[in-house]
């Protein structure tokens, strides 16, 4: 069962033009790993991953509108119950116009971005322009695809705005990749659905749009024990990415249900009675 | 024919915290030197911090004979890098590299929990924390191994700083000078000695500043 590569090994000891030929060749190609030398390698998988408990767990979400495309998520990881950080960047700058998102595996989406920004920084080098978000995405499915069924947990958004204008497409593991203009993925994302879908509208503003997604991961952080942390919004426009806001969901909560002051009647009145 | 389940499993843990702290101009990495299998005690006296360049110090707990291939994968690149470039590696390079020989053996794992610790390019400490398939984040404070859930949460209480995502950023360096931070490493030790079965015996720790590294060794308890 060996996946042919070439590639993830980087230019060897031979200092040599030749030799990076190889490296340049390689990455157009599937990257090499280790397996395991056994019958069954689902059960395998399914207790490694057991064991281990590599980081997962979100919520993140991505729409396009009047301005262009609006990016959020959350910032928590877990290893089975454990919060094993509140500070993960899950939205991936791919590159100045292109940004993807974390959702699944941390290692697998963290990994897999970088693979793939290395492919489309490849494929500018070798066409002088900049690859379209439909080639990067199709790029991402594709070698995704041919990992399917080995256990690779990514549900990932690449969002960014070419000369098409603003394209959001939505990739999983299982080599799934769909165009749209409204996504949520994550543990979290029925909740942020719920909020998303109920305020969105094309004609917003970017102010409106970046207010609706903040207060979409704030409610799904609130309801969701595998979201929290920091919730941070970005938006893509023609002239590439910036980040709009990062905010703590705690704090959030306080902004946005603040607990009513405590009149100084009401106070006396209780010291009072006790 | 019902399938044939191994009458073996190719991992094993041998327990053991590690912890590493950063501050403005040093890197504090500790970890204890007990070694276990099951409920025995292989040896009081195991080191399970390792030195991978001059500024960047690897310490993992899990499963050491997968920490002791994991650590001769980095020296081996390590020395070819050093080859081709004529340098040490940084402690970020280092942090990228572990990430990617992590993830190479996404489908057979290094049972490693990894906390790398050192200085980057500016001078600054530096703490790099893992999961056991490669995915890191650059953080100031960090525990991993069968003590981290003790720990994790006193060192958040002493030493949280706002989170660097936040929007507008708020400054986070931590305010502990390199004594307070020793202390508290071997506080913090003391503490999940007490409630952690695995975690005991000795404790190393290595602090490393721009002029080099000092190695203190502390007692714990042995029971």
């Amino acid at each position: 069962m060996k996946l042919d590569t070439s590639g993830f090994e980087t230019s060897m000891p031979t200092i040599g033009f030749g030799s990076s030929d190889d490296t340049l060749d390689g990455f157009s190609t599937v990257p090499s790993f280790d397996l395991p030398r056994t019958t069954d390698f689902d059960g395998f998988q399914k207790e490694a991953v057991q064991m281990v408990k590599p980081a997962k767990g979100t919520t993140t979400l991505a729409f396009i509108f009047k301005e262009g495309v609006m990016v959020a998520a959350d910032s928590r990881a877990s290893m089975g119950g454990y919060i094993s950080s509140q500070s993960v960047k899950k939205i991936i700058e791919i590159n100045p116009y292109m940004l993807g998102t974390m959702a699944g595996g941390a290692a697998d989406c963290q990994f897999w971005h970088r693979n793939l920004g290395i492919k489309c920084r490849l494929h500018e080098l070798a066409n002088k322009r900049r690859i379209s978000v439909s080639g990067a995405s199709k790029l991402l499915a594709n070698m995704l695809y041919s990992y399917r069924g080995m256990g690779l947990s990514v549900g990932t958004m690449i969002a960014g705005w070419d000369e098409t204008g603003p394209g959001l497409y939505y990739v999983d593991n299982e080599g799934g990749r769909l165009k749209g203009d409204r996504f949520s993925v994550g543990s979290g994302s029925p909740y942020a659905y719920g909020v998303l879908d109920s305020g969105y509208k094309f004609d917003m503003s970017v102010e409106e749009a970046s207010e609706l997604a903040r207060r979409s991961i704030y409610h799904a952080t609130f309801r969701d024990g595998a979201s929290g942390g920091v919730a941070s919004v970005y938006h893509v426009g023609p002239n590439g990415w910036t980040k709009l806001s990062g905010d703590d969901v705690g704090e959030l909560h306080y902004h946005y249900y603040p607990v009513p002051p405590a009149t100084a009647e009401q106070v006396m009145e209780e010291a009072a009675a006790e | 024919m019902t399938k044939q389940h191994a009458n073996w499993s190719p991992y094993d843990n041998n327990g053991g915290t590690c912890v590493a702290i950063a501050g403005s101009d040093y890197c504090v990495i500790a970890a204890d030197t007990r070694m276990s299998t099951g409920y025995s005690i292989l040896t009081r006296d195991y080191s399970k911090i390792h030195k991978l360049a001059d500024k960047a110090v690897l310490s993992s707990s899990g499963f050491q004979a997968d920490v002791k291939a994991l650590q001769k994968v980095l020296k081996s690149r390590h020395l070819v890098y050093q080859h081709q470039h004529n340098k040490q590696m940084s402690c970020p390079a280092m942090a990228q590299l572990l990430s990617n020989t992590l993830y190479f053996k996404r489908f057979f794992p290094y049972y490693a929990f990894n906390v790398l610790g050192g200085l980057d390019e500016q001078g600054k400490g530096c703490v790099f924390t893992y999961d056991a398939v490669g995915s890191y984040e650059k953080v100031g404070y960090s525990a991993q191994g069968s003590g981290s859930t003790l720990i994790m949460p006193f060192l958040d209480n002493q030493l949280k700083s706002p989170s660097p995502l936040l929007l507008p950023a708020q400054d986070a360096i931590t305010p502990l000078s390199e004594p307070e931070a020793v202390d508290l490493v071997k506080t913090v030790f003391a503490s999940a000695t007490e409630r952690d079965i695995y975690t005991g015996d000795k404790l190393e720790i290595m602090i490393l500043k721009a002029d080099g590294i000092r190695t203190e060794v502390m007692d714990l308890r042995k029971d």
